[in-house]
Order: C-alpha cells, then sequence, then structure tokens
C-alpha cells in the first residue's frame, strides 16, 4: 500500500513519540533566558542570537546546525537553505555545531536526532523561513534608518540597497535589525527563482578538516582530563566475578580501577598508561548463557525458523495462489551481523560538577543522550550540558537508543570524580555489539507459463533492532518490527499474493541500525530473487523490473537512466558480466549497474553507475560524495563485512579481521542524478547503499551462473 | 631521555620508551591531528612522516624516532609546493566527509607525490591502500592526487 511517507519507519515513531510526550515545536527565536546562554562565549553578535542564526558586526553569517556532521554534509546544506533566502554571499557563511536543546528538536517529531536521511528535508522549510525572517529584518532596520518604504528596499549579496544608491552591509544593519520584531509570515521563494539551492558548492568545513584544525570528540583538550578505557566482557551479558587489580593500581599513570556495570574501568593519565594497565588486568567473569551463542547455531535456529510459520507482516490476498505455479523457485538467504566501525572510535568526555554536569560526544541523538546522561548521573536534563562534537563516522552507532557508551562514561566521571573522557579502542568497537542483526530470509515464489509471478511467500527471521528500547510502542506494530521487513513487505513491484512473515528471536548480542537499516538485507534479497525470477522467465533483468514497476515512474527513470549510461546489454572484456539492481528507500530511489570480474575466484568490482532520484537536489557535490561513499560502505559489507560468534565470543577485533574496503577494490563510480520535478528533497545518507550487494551479486551470476545467497560475497570462490 | 625532533622542534623525551610514537604525539605534544584509527598498522589514520617517509605512528615506539626527524600534518610548511598542490586539490575536489582519516590520507598523498610527482593509478593504490576511509572518499581522493600531480609537473 502506498502511504504518503514511505521511507523512514522511524519517523512514525518519533511522531507519535512526541505527540505522546506533549513536546512542543519551539519557533525560531529563542525566550530571552536561552539568548543569553547562547551568547556567552560567542563573539559578540549583533544581531541578538537564536537557535539557528547569528550575523556579527563584521558582516559573518554563522548558521548553527541541529544535527550532527559526520560526513554527510549538513554543515554545508543546511546553511546552504538559510542563505538562499538570507541573500548573503556564501563566503560570509560560516557552520556551527548546535548543543542539545529543544529548540534543535525534528521539526515534527520532538527530538533532536540525526539519522533516516533526513536532515536537509526536515530542515528545509524551517531554515529557509529562519534566512527570509532575517532578510526580511535586515531590509526593515535599514529602511527605518533611510526613513524609505520597506517596499523600496531590497537584500542582495549581503547588502541592504535603497532608493537613491543608499547600500549598508548585513553587519552594520544586524544590531538594529535585532531589536525588530519577526515577520511572522514571510514568503519563501519557488524552486526557480534558487540561487544557491541546487548550485554545486563545496564544503564550508574541508580546509579545517584538511589542516587537521577540525576538533573530534577524541581530540578534545579540557584542564586534568583523565583517560578511561573500559574492559568489557568476552562474552555479551557476562559479569564481573572477581578482579585482581593489585598489579595495576601501582603503575604509573593510573589513577582509578572501577568495576562498572558492564567491566572494569581503567582510568588514568593517558591513553597508553590506562591501556597498558588494562591489559595486565587480571578478570574472572560469570560468562552467563551468553557463552552458549555462536553464529552455527544461529544459522540452524534462523533456518529452522524460516520454514514455520511467523507473525503476519502482510497478509497475500490469496495464500494458495502459489500452488497453481507452473515454475516455483525456493531460495534461502543470510546475511551476517555487522559492525559500523566508524573511523573515530567511540569516546565521551564527561565533567560532572555534583548539581550539574557538561558532555563532550559526537551524538546522532541528543534528545535521548542528554536524558539518559542526566539519569545516570541522578540529574535533572536541564542540568546536563550536551555539547555536540564533530564525530569520525557514525553510520548509526552513534544514535544507540540505550546511550550505552556516554552512560558508561557518566558512570565512571560519577565515580572517579574527575573530568574523564572514556575512549573505546578499535577491538572495543569491533567486539562492543550494536550490530546489523544476522538475517535469514525464505522465499517461495511461483510464475507462471508465461513468467508472470501469481504468488510470493517470504519469512524473514532475524533481532529486531527495536524490542526492548523505548521506541517499541511505537515502531513494532501487530508484533512485527517495521524495520526488519521494510523493502519487503512494501516493495514496490507488482506481487500478487505477496506473503509476509517475521520472527524475532532474541540473542544476548545487542543489535542496532546500520546506514540503510533494514534495506541493507531486504535489498539483498528482493533484488537478487527478481533476477532469479527474470533468468526463470527468460527475460532480461532490466525489461524484467521494469515491466513488474510499471505504476512507479521515479524507479523506471532510475531504472532507464543508470542501463543508459552502464551500457547495458553492449558487450564488455571477456571475463567481465553487468548486473542491475533498483531498491527504494528514504523517500528516494537509486538504480545500481555494477561490472564485475572474478580475481582468483573472487568478485573484482570494476565499476558502479548509479542512478539516483532524491527529490529535490541541494547540493549536487554532496549528493555525488554521499552516493560514492554509500556504495563503497555497501560493498565493504557486500565484499567482506561478516562479525560471527563462536562460544560467545566476538571473533573479530580490528580491520586485519574485519576488512573494509580500501583505495584498490574501491570501483570507480559515477552518479547521475535523475531529473525530478519535485519541490522538496529527499534522503541522501542511505539510499546508495542497500542496491550495490545485489548489483555485484547479481553480476556474478551473469558471470558463473550460480547465484549469491549469502552474504558477504568474497568469501566464497564462484570458480 | 631520548631526542628526537617533531616539526622541527626538539624534543627531550622522559616518559615510557615503548609508548607508541601516536600517543606521545597526542596525549604528551598535544598533537592531535595525527589520529587514533586501529592501534595496529591498519588504518592510516595515523601515518606521519619519520625522515620524510610516510609511518604508521601507532605501530612505531618512541625509542625507535630517537635521533629522527618527525613531521605531522600540524607541521607540514604552506610553503612547500607538495604540501600546498595537495592541500589545494583535496579543498577544490571536496574530498572529505567525516574528515576524521583525512590528516593521514594528506600525509600519505605528501609522502607519495614528494618522491614521484606523476604516479600512476597502481602507484596510487599501492601508496593509498593503508589509509581506510568509511565514508569512502577514495574516488576522490584519487582525483585530488591527480590534480596535485598535474599542478606539480605543470610548475616544472
Amino acid at each position: 500500500m502506498k502511504t504518503p511517507v514511505r521511507n523512514a519507519s522511524r519517523r512514525a515513531f518519533l511522531k507519535s513519540s512526541a505527540a505522546a510526550a506533549g513536546a512542543l515545536v519551539i519557533g525560531f527565536w529563542l525566550p530571552e533566558r536561552q539568548r543569553l546562554a547562547h551568547a556567552q562565549g560567542a563573539p559578540k553578535p549583533a544581531i541578538p542570537p537564536n537557535a539557528f542564526l547569528r550575523i556579527a558586526k563584521d558582516g559573518t553569517v554563522t548558521v548553527i546546525v541541529k544535527n550532527l556532521e559526520f560526513g554527510q554534509g549538513v554543515t554545508t546544506a543546511l546553511p546552504m537553505l538559510v542563505a538562499e533566502e538570507l541573500e548573503c554571499e556564501w563566503k560570509q557563511v560560516r557552520a556551527e555545531l548546535a548543543p542539545a536543546g529543544p529548540e534543535y528538536a525534528h521539526t515534527a517529531f520532538g527530538m533532536q536526532l540525526t539519522g533516516g536521511s533526513m536532515s536537509v528535508a526536515d530542515s528545509w522549510t524551517q531554515l529557509r523561513t529562519v534566512g527570509a525572517q532575517a532578510r526580511t529584518m535586515l531590509v526593515n532596520a535599514a529602511a527605518e534608518q533611510w526613513k524609505a518604504k520597506p517596499e523600496a528596499c531590497r537584500a542582495e549579496k549581503g547588502f541592504v540597497l535603497g532608493p537613491g544608491g543608499k547600500k549598508a552591509s548585513f553587519g552594520s544593519l544586524a544590531e538594529a535589525a535585532g531589536k525588530l520584531p519577526v515577520p511572522e509570515k514571510v514568503a519563501l521563494k519557488t524552486p526557480k527563482q534558487f540561487k544557491v539551492i541546487g548550485k554545486p558548492t563545496r564544503r564550508l568545513d574541508s580546509a579545517d578538516k584538511v589542516d587537521a584544525k577540525a576538533v573530534f570528540g577524541l581530540d578534545l583538550k579540557r584542564p586534568n582530563l583523565h583517560t578511561a578505557l573500559v574492559l568489557h566482557p568476552p562474552v555479551f551479558g557476562a559479569k564481573v566475578s572477581r578482579i585482581d587489580a593489585k598489579k595495576v593500581t601501582t603503575l604509573a599513570g593510573v589513577t582509578h580501577v572501577i568495576e562498572t556495570a558492564n567491566g572494569v574501568a581503567v582510568v588514568g593519565k593517558s591513553f597508553w598508561a590506562v591501556k597498558k594497565a588494562r591489559d595486565a588486568l587480571d578478570v574472572q567473569w560469570d560468562l552467563g548463557p551468553g557463552a552458549q551463542v555462536s553464529t552455527e547455531g544461529l544459522r540452524q535456529q534462523y533456518a529452522e525458523l524460516a520454514k514455520q510459520p511467523g507473525t503476519v507482516a502482510r497478509k497475500a490476498d490469496d495464500p494458495a495462489a502459489i500452488k497453481g505455479a507452473a515454475k516455483t523457485v525456493v531460495a534461502e538467504y543470510e546475511v551476517p551481523f555487522l559492525a559500523h566501525a566508524p573511523m573515530e572510535p567511540l569516546n565521551c568526555t564527561v565533567e560532572f560538577r555534583g548539581d550539574s554536569a557538561e558532555i563532550w560526544c559526537g551524538s546522532q541523538f541528543q534528545t535521548v543522550d542528554q536524558a539518559a546522561a542526566a539519569k545516570a548521573l541522578g540529574l535533572a536534563p536541564e542540568k546536563v550540558k550536551l555539547n555536540t562534537m564533530l564525530a569520525g563516522g557514525g553510520f548509526g552507532r552513534r544514535a544507540n537508543p540505550a546511550s550505552d557508551y556516554i552512560v558508561e562514561a557518566c558512570e565512571i566521571a560519577a565515580k572517579v570524580k574527575v573530568p574523564v573522557k572514556v575512549v573505546w579502542t578499535r577491538e572495543d568497537d569491533i567486539r562492543g555489539g550494536y550490530y546489523r542483526p544476522m538475517f535469514v530470509h525464505r522465499v517461495e515464489a511461483g510464475l507462471d507459463a508465461a513468467g508472470k509471478i501469481v504468488g510470493w511467500n517470504h519469512a524473514v527471521v532475524g533481532q529486531s533492532i527495536i524490542a526492548g528500547t523505548s521506541f517499541e510502542p511505537f515502531l513494532v506494530k501487530n508484533g512485527v518490527d517495521e524495520t526488519s521487513v521494510e523493502g519487503v513487505s512494501d516493495t514496490p513491484y507488482d506481487i500478487p499474493n505477496l506473503g509476509v512473515t517475521l520472527q524475532s528471536p532474541k540473542s544476548p548480542v545487542p543489535v542496532l541500525w546500520w546506514r540503510s537499516v533494514g534495506h541493507t538485507h531486504t535489498a539483498f534479497v528482493m533484488e537478487t530473487m527478481i533476477d532469479e525470477l527474470a533468468a526463470a522467465a527468460g527475460k532480461d533483468p532490466v525489461a524484467y523490473r521494469k515491466s513488474l514497476l510499471a505504476k512507479h515512474p521515479r524507479h523506471l527513470a532510475a531504472l532507464d537512466l543508470a542501463a543508459q549510461k552502464a551500457g547495458w546489454g553492449k558487450p564488455l572484456p571477456k571475463g567481465r558480466a553487468r548486473g542491475i539492481a533498483v531498491h527504494e528507500s528514504f523517500g528516494s530511489v537509486c538504480a545500481q549497474v555494477a561490472e564485475v570480474s572474478l580475481e582468483d575466484g573472487k568478485p573484482k568490482v570494476h565499476r558502479v553507475v548509479a542512478a539516483f532520484d532524491c527529490g529535490l537536489v541541494v547540493n549536487p557535490l554532496t549528493v555525488e560524495a554521499q552516493v560514492q561513499g554509500a556504495i563503497a560502505f555497501g560493498l565493504s559489507a557486500a565484499l567482506h563485512g561478516e562479525i560471527t560468534l563462536k562460544d560467545g565470543q566476538v571473533q573479530q577485533s580490528n580491520f586485519h579481521n574485519y576488512p573494509v574496503l580500501r583505495m584498490s577494490e574501491m570501483p570507480a563510480v559515477e552518479v547521475h542524478i535523475v531529473p525530478s520535478a519535485a519541490d522538496k528533497p529527499t534522503g541522501v545518507g542511505e539510499p546508495g547503499t542497500p542496491p550495490i550487494a545485489p548489483a555485484v551479486a547479481n553480476a556474478i551470476f551473469a558471470l558463473t551462473g550460480k547465484r549469491p545467497r549469502v552474504l558477504p560475497l568474497g568469501k566464497t570462490k564462484w570458480a | 631521555m631520548i631526542k628526537f625532533y617533531v616539526n622541527g622542534d626538539t624534543i627531550e623525551y622522559l616518559a615510557d620508551p615503548e609508548m607508541p610514537l601516536l600517543w606521545a604525539l597526542r596525549d604528551t605534544l598535544g598533537l592531535t591531528g595525527t589520529k587514533y584509527g586501529c592501534g595496529r598498522a591498519q588504518c592510516g589514520a595515523c601515518t606521519v612522516h619519520i625522515n620524510g617517509e610516510a609511518a604508521l605512528s601507532c605501530s612505531v615506539k618512541v625509542a625507535d624516532v630517537a635521533g629522527k626527524r618527525v613531521n605531522t600534518i600540524e607541521g607540514l610548511s604552506p610553503a612547500n609546493p607538495v604540501v600546498k598542490a595537495v592541500k589545494g586539490a583535496w579543498i577544490d575536489k571536496d574530498v572529505v566527509q567525516c574528515g576524521y582519516c583525512q590528516p593521514g590520507q594528506v600525509m600519505a598523498a605528501i609522502a607519495l607525490l614528494a618522491k614521484n610527482k606523476a604516479p600512476s593509478d597502481a602507484q596510487i593504490d599501492e601508496a593509498m591502500d593503508a589509509n581506510l576511509c568509511r565514508c569512502g572518499t577514495y574516488p576522490r581522493v584519487r582525483e585530488a592526487i591527480k590534480a596535485a600531480s598535474a599542478a606539480l609537473v605543470g610548475k616544472r
């Protein structure tokens, strides 16, 4: 069924959650008290500071960005929205990350977060309105000074121009403008009038990042700041039974060794001192039931469950229709646990001052993390200032409903009573859980004699990301975690008698969303199965898809553009083949054609052509970068990514045994934006990830006649 | 006491000689431009130059740099033509995303181009394969190295 917003089901939760909490969407201007708070430490702004915009006397326009910047480019795209309406010069514009605050909540959902590929769409009206309001106030201030009619004045390139050649800079007008009332109604430009939006615009944060002036959470310097590392249990859910810390507490540079809710923390003066001490700790663990978990055991359990009836996620009109099929294809698919492995390992700095606290971390979930920190510290949320730091990637790991690493840092800070930066090593990160869940799918699809689908039974088995979190009441409907079946139960393919069931077994392994969430596995299954049916029907994979997408013009256009640019159907050098996939997620549609060969039997991806419809494009340079990056991220997982467990222990620990894509494996990527008449943007950060694994898998089929149904693809010798 | 040189300054180091250079730079000298990513020479985020060669500072002990010249991202001379070409190309090609690995990428690219002003694709792969980027900036890193190369060759 087609619903108006069919992308992130997270959005549905957030909306309901905000309504339930009676949350208020706070407008543009802050109450006086908060304005003063914002003014502290800031270079004396002339326009009174408000939630999103400051204009200084020197004309600098600072846009305060409410989302986390972790690569996706919000510190460029969101200022572009303001600049479009403000009529300033782009070179006047700076960006700054907002701390946690109710005024920075998502406009519909009442909480501050970065996820669901929705940052630009969320700020689309809000920040253009901010720009238009500020421009109107600057014009009104100039008109007042010149005793002219506001209608006789206009803003252009950072100046207000008036009758008789009068001209005043935004900086010179800012103070006076700040004293004027905020216009309630402002007219916004139509897309045809855009001068900034849609123009390829280089990032505002490049120079600082190239010069290493950008400060990430891990780089934070504070007086008397201690470093803490935590020895986490070797098995999920294990408890400390005995600690022998004698050898460790006397080591140079070590100040504290304390037991925490999930391990043993070592605190000291430097990373290296603390790391050496942690390595020397002698801890005995009560392993508990977590020690029974193994990937092999889960595989057998899930495969068995997939053959049994599950909770209905989508009911087939006629479940018996498949019995009349001329040809039936039955396939079982498996995808592993995946770690996010952002380049900057997790970290969080806490200064606990007894009746208040200050936190620095690259959080995707400021509202949730602030509340969790407050609870851990026994404070009211408004007593906890959460500063958003630049984050070295995140991919979902820094948006944890459990706020695991933040709560742990608060627990340690409260106990040791010194400022503390909790640092995760790469090993802690890879073994720390909160993975993309392992999934098994079982699909039975029936075709009639003409190759037309007559029925499709689809069983999905895998842990629920949402169950047990505060999101459960909103995102688990009739026993179905929507993030487990998104991309299957709402497929755009015209599949008669599609039945989808879900089973969500529990395990001690903590799971979490990972760039594109459920689509990471549902796109792989749907797009390889459709390819398989095309072959079974004797049809071309592109033509077959198009025949099932007649009512979906965006999908058709993306398929056509990708196929055309990739030279679909044209000859390739011997030993190379193409595979195609198309998938919709987060409101956008991405089609990809992968060109693959085998080297020593393993897939080598040479070229990927992507066609992407993300609605109205704000910054084409960012869109290209995000699709390239999403393909690299998805290809890492498609070729290599796999977290496995044996006797409850994670068998990977660092990039040597959890490899991610390197330069020499990166294909040439072409990103083509599908022309769109849409009047607003849709998701950009995630939708490029889902299609790559099935595109590569389908190319492997074209090369070998073998159907890849298990990820990662790189662990199989295909020829 | 271990004596070595960081960005032209003489360092007389009295702490643990076993400490990886990375942590001496970050925690002792406060030079946080050199990043921690893996701690076992797998990711390249900690790339510095030791006597002009790209090196992974997480896996070099302070004891091993005695008498050597260490250069970090903070110590790059803006007047150096290779530095200028690389940084300029990185901005022009809009390479960075999260930016965390980029100091390491820039250090590796400078070390490459200082030796070989016109590297082939295979030589770029070889030099840059030690530097991981989870954001997937590889295509633009490659483009930027080629642009920097063109600028350097053009100047010769």
